[in-house]
């Protein structure tokens, strides 16, 4: 079900609005022109759009206007984008980040 | 090559452009946000006349009216850098390098952090967060969700969030610890929060205010507030309760709290889990000044207007060679007080490029942030006027005017 807020007392209705496809790792959805990353995935219910690069816990939008980079997700294979800032585009794949290696962590191949 | 370049196409950036532009020079506003208007997009509030003020209306009147006078607005485009030049500054950019004589820095606010032990959990977002998701981009940030943080700017965004159905199911205060300060003691959050009962449409609340004048009767205020907290617009503030910890597996699935004493003590016994699927920390706003340092402006710590803040004179000058600041970047205020500074910067840019012919506009436009500042509704903190003249007497010094 799509969280969008179509109907607003005071701000009015959203009017018919193109509508977009994109994939999040690599399942497909869909927006509407003008959305960003974030809010488009937020509308399908989807709020963690990576994973903390060492412990792997899930992370989502934290402050929404580009400050924080907690939502930071790969564009079309371009790293660190911010999925609050990025407006999607019609065929744009984005993926999560992932758990990187940590090779030079002490305790790493002990515990592994 | 440009006569002014302004970072930050929010309320005090646009009307600053609109100034410049409206006396010949050619002006181009970068702002790192894919549309104009700063954080005047999220807000929207009822005025005491009952007429809403509409940030998005108030945007688009901005860019239209800047555009129509010629200056040039690039969204999407992040700053990286500032660099004093012969003649003026060099700004790197996403876009590419930008030269320009004059240089206006108007890059407004961030919130403070509030570290709350789970606060990483998807779910979890500053406030503002949730108010450009809900009144710009249009899409519920949860079905139930819980404030931390009572202030000015939380108490109106959970309005908004309410206003829009997204259903907030109570207000509550931070762990109090030495990074939360103030902002976990009851009896502080209250004292703050009286500054601005007028506003409340409780007349219980206003009845309160009148009651709570005194240190003594805060006390009691605070001692006796219930438990269930008063509720401003249907929401319930619970100044006695604190949040403990976010708690969920993948994403927010609740708020641990507990009772607190008035100046913010946890209550053995009193834990309980309040479910949630999103939560909202509010930690209030600092100027949002990194590239004033890059450039090598001296600063000031002034809390009155949320922290250190770029030295600036009364006309907006750093001491900086065509360098100028305006809006929140020079303390946290109002987007009106922003829009009457960021006119009075134009004003002061135009000045000095020499293309200003009736110099007493720029004396009107002084008055004219003096008589906004003190005709707003909100005081985003009492002492701001002392904080100005601070900031004006350091400036004196710095620049030897």
């Amino acid at each position: 079900m799509s969280q969008r807020i179509l109907h607003h007392p005071v701000l009015g209705s959203l009017n018919q609005r193109k509508t977009l496809h994109f994939t999040f790792n690599e399942s497909s959805y869909t927006a509407y022109e003008g959305e960003t990353i974030a809010a488009a995935l937020l509308a399908s219910g989807v709020r963690t759009l990576r994973v903390h690069e060492e412990k792997g816990t899930p992370r989502g939008i934290y402050c929404n206007i580009g400050h924080c980079y907690e939502c930071r997700v790969s564009v079309n294979g371009v790293p660190t984008v911010r999925a609050c800032m990025t407006l999607v585009q019609d065929g744009m794949e984005v993926t999560a980040g992932t758990v990187l290696p940590t090779p030079l962590k002490k305790g790493d191949v002990a515990h592994g | 090559m440009d006569d002014v370049l302004v970072i930050g196409a929010g309320p005090a950036g646009l009307s600053a452009a609109i100034a410049c532009a409206k006396h010949g020079l050619s002006v181009r506003v970068v702002d790192e946000f894919y549309r104009s208007g700063g954080r005047l997009l999220g807000q929207l509030h009822q005025e005491p006349d009952g007429s809403w003020w509409n940030g998005i209306d108030e945007a688009a009147r901005l860019d239209q009216e800047a555009r129509s006078a010629g200056v040039e607005i690039s969204a999407g485009v992040s700053v990286y850098n500032v660099n004093r030049i012969d003649n003026g500054w060099e700004v790197s950019t996403t876009a590419g390098e930008f030269h320009a004589p004059m240089l206006l820095l108007a890059t407004g606010a961030s919130e403070t952090a509030v570290p709350v032990p789970g606060w990483t959990l998807p779910g979890s977002m500053s406030i503002g967060a949730a108010q450009v998701m809900t009144n710009v981009q249009r899409v519920r940030v949860g079905q139930r969700g819980v404030v931390i943080g009572v202030n000015i700017l939380s108490v109106a965004i959970a309005r908004e969030l309410q206003l829009a159905g997204v259903k907030v199911d109570r207000m509550i205060l931070p762990p109090s610890s030495a990074v939360t300060g103030h902002a976990g003691n009851p009896e502080a959050v209250m004292r703050s929060l009286l500054r601005v009962a007028h506003l409340a449409p409780s007349p219980f609340i206003r009845w309160g205010s009148q009651l709570m004048k005194s240190h003594w009767m805060q006390r009691l205020g605070v001692s006796l507030y219930p438990a269930k907290g008063f509720s401003m617009w249907d929401i319930p503030i619970q100044l006695r309760t604190g949040a403990l910890e976010i708690v969920g597996s993948r994403q927010v699935e609740g708020v641990r709290v507990a009772r607190i004493t008035p100046d913010g003590q946890t209550i053995p016994g009193t834990e309980e889990v309040i479910p949630a699927d999103f939560v909202c920390i509010a930690g209030g706003l600092s100027p949002l000044a990194e590239l004033a340092a890059i450039a090598g402006c001296p600063f000031a710590y002034v809390p009155s207007l949320g922290g250190h803040v770029p030295i600036h004179d009364e006309k907006m000058r750093t001491p900086l060679p065509g360098l100028f600041v305006a809006g929140n970047i020079t303390g946290i205020e109002s987007a009106k007080v922003a829009m009457a500074q960021g006119s009075l910067a134009g004003l002061s840019i135009a000045s000095t490029h020499g293309v200003l012919s009736d110099q007493s506009l720029i004396q009107q436009a002084i008055h004219q942030v003096e008589y906004v500042r003190q005709k707003a509704t909100i005081q985003f903190h009492p002492e701001i006027s002392s904080g100005r003249a601070i900031i004006s007497q350091m400036a004196t010094e710095c620049m030897g005017i």
